[in-house]
């Protein structure tokens, strides 16, 4: 039933464009679908210079928008970049296919061994995924207004800045953090546990200035808030923003999240889908898509290319190992703990 | 030549095609998705969802804030509509126009300029800065999401209510005072029954956007005030539970339903009065 009301809807949809496509068919395509604005176009030129593939780029701004559309098999996704815990998910779901690492020579070759090894808490075999882009979460805030150390969860819940803090608006991103601060796992099932962590969330709430996504970067830039929950990929570009701003990793652990690169299992152009990966993973190419993104790259290459002394010395950007070293990334926790997670997030936003 | 029937069905076949496709097929699905669990069986336990603690709690908070702004609405419209007609119809009309030409604004848009003027560094603080008074700011909280539902909503009370009030025959309320009747009686007793119809469906046209909103309360909430719009629309994008938010959005249609009944109990019971 859903499937055909889905079909349905991409039906009217991409009826428009199904003339295009038919005069595309037998020959050299790709179809991606990436994170919104997650690399640099140029390189997607350069790929289609390079090899002939015309390359259908669309984006997404969530994981779960991303997951119903390669679900439904509505539009036939060849390359796709989700994070961590959907990998896993699509794994188990058999929405994903084992790449041919013979066809990724650099992959194998700039693709840091550590990232690999991380990636097993959700791909354990490493068959899936290509390192893309990873990161940690942590806290941003301003010194201009903070004046003691920032490094634990603990002054999130500090009276004195109250209608300062901003929090991250995802359930796992936002239970994490007293997950974290009790000394528990980010992947927990005890139920008694998450709902413990929800009731610290509540006590909060009343200090919290608003639960954010992507608002976050703009009101730290803009001297709005002066503590925030960002990711380790904006936290950067917000510094060059505001020299007010820093970062720190909190002391408790935080979650080390990576987004890679996998192929659908219904690609029609796996040939195609491989040499784009590899592609990505090129040196002067990886660069380019740093250069744009400033997000921390699992490709080892890529600080030696670095022309920019900023951001080749930013410690947020390449961060020392052992802010990243035995931090937890998120797995996929089922159906059911996914829903209690929401869940829990959804009674923090009723209060 | 045709008969004016057949020349009426005629006319009527657009329409007719139109609900068919965008009012009534899209409805049964909505009941069909809101009566059935994920594996298509028969079940209402989607719609009991409602009574668990998080959704029956944002949707009492939608039904508090639309209530509370169809409120405000109604208070700020009365006295500007008589006003209004007070004018000559020139001076009413302008009056009116530029009361609508928000309207010609996508609501986003203007609920973001209000963003921009209620944060912490926004419009309003730095001008209270710029008079050394203290801040005052209002984003994230259910008071902005209000503010925000009255600025977009007002409007449409403010036009049932004009020509209520416009159509009130000058020479009953003339005589209303001729035969003594202070000015505060001619309000109660004359001019509030006469232009009620107006105001009933203007409360109708205010509470239910307000009630439904997801968009209002996303920007001036700052995530922290949880509407059953939000909730709804995030069982459809997020959860991709389209079973639970076909419920949901059942139950608020019952909602909605409910406030046409009395709408029309009252428009007819005031017929039957005149």
């Amino acid at each position: 039933m859903k499937k055909i009301l889905a079909l349905l809807i991409f039906g009217i949809f991409i009826s428009g464009c199904s003339f295009a496509k038919n005069e595309d068919e037998g020959e050299n395509v790709l179809y991606v679908y990436n994170w919104g604005d997650y690399l640099d176009m140029e390189t997607v030129k350069k790929f289609e210079e390079e090899t002939g593939i015309t390359v259908i780029y669309d984006e997404y701004d969530t994981n779960e928008s991303m997951y119903p559309r390669i679900a439904e098999g509505a539009i036939h996704y060849d390359v796709i970049c989700p994070s961590d815990y959907m990998i896993q998910k699509m794994i188990d779901n058999d929405l994903i296919q084992p790449l041919d690492f013979e066809k990724l020579p650099n992959a194998k070759k700039y693709i840091g061994e550590k990232f690999f090894e991380q990636s097993r808490t959700f791909d354990p075999e490493n068959k899936y995924s290509v390192p893309y882009c990873w990161g940690t979460v942590g806290i941003m805030y301003d010194t201009s207004v903070v004046e003691e150390p920032v490094d634990s969860w603990e002054i999130l819940w500090d009276e004195k800045y109250k209608n300062e803090i901003l929090m991250q608006d995802s359930s796992r991103d936002a239970l994490m953090i007293p997950l974290k601060l009790m000394g528990r796992s980010m992947n927990e099932t005890d139920k008694e546990i998450i709902e413990k962590a929800r009731d610290m969330l509540i006590a909060q709430k009343p200090l919290v200035q608003a639960y954010v996504v992507d608002e976050a970067r703009d009101k730290l830039i803009g001297g709005e808030a002066a503590l925030g929950v960002v990711f380790s990929g904006e936290a950067q570009s917000i510094m060059d923003e505001n020299e007010n701003m820093d970062f720190a990793v909190p002391k408790e652990g935080t979650n080390f999240w990576i987004d890679s690169w996998v192929i659908a299992k219904d690609a029609e152009n796996v040939d195609n889908a491989h040499k784009f990966i590899d592609f990505m993973c090129r040196p002067e190419i990886a660069v380019i898509n740093f250069d744009h993104l400033g997000y921390s790259t699992p490709n080892i290459a890529v600080r030696e290319l670095e022309e920019d002394e900023d951001w080749k010395n930013s410690p947020v950007i390449f961060p020392d190992p052992e802010v990243y070293e035995s931090q937890e990334t998120y797995k996929y926790l089922g159906n059911e703990m996914d829903r209690f997670y929401n869940r829990q997030w959804m009674r923090v936003k009723v209060e | 030549m045709f008969h004016s029937v057949q020349i009426r069905n005629l006319f009527l076949a657009p329409f007719i095609i139109w609900a068919g496709i965008f009012i009534f097929v899209p409805l049964i699905f909505i009941i069909w998705y809101g009566i059935t669990d994920a594996a298509g069986n028969f079940s209402l336990e989607n719609l009991a969802m409602i009574f668990q603690t998080e959704f029956f709690k944002s949707l009492e908070m939608s039904v508090l804030l639309a209530f509370v702004s169809t409120a405000i609405c109604l208070i700020l419209a009365y006295p500007l509509c008589l006003i209004l007609v007070e004018r000559a119809k020139s001076a009413g009309l302008i009056i009116t126009l530029l009361f609508v030409l928000p309207l010609w604004m996508n609501t986003l848009l203007s609920t973001m300029a209000w963003q921009t003027i209620l944060e912490k560094n926004g419009i309003l603080n730095q001008f209270l800065r710029l008079l050394s008074l203290p801040d005052f700011t209002l984003i994230n909280t259910q008071a902005a999401v209000v503010l925000g539902m009255i600025y977009n909503y007002l409007p449409y009370m403010v036009l049932p209510l004009y020509v209520a009030l416009s159509k009130i025959d000058k020479s009953v309320i003339e005589a209303a005072k001729d035969l003594g009747a202070s000015t505060w009686q001619t309000f109660l007793k004359v001019i509030l029954p006469l232009s009620l119809p107006g105001a009933v469906s203007g409360i109708t046209m205010v509470f239910i956007p307000a009630l439904t909103t997801f968009a209002i309360s996303a920007l001036l909430g700052g995530g922290k005030v949880l509407l059953i719009g939000n909730v709804i629309e995030q069982e459809f994008t997020f959860e991709y539970d389209w079973n639970l938010g076909a419920a949901l959005s059942i139950v608020l249609m019952i909602f909605i339903v409910l406030n046409m009944i009395l709408t029309f109990a009252f428009d007819s019971s005031h017929e039957e009065d005149s």
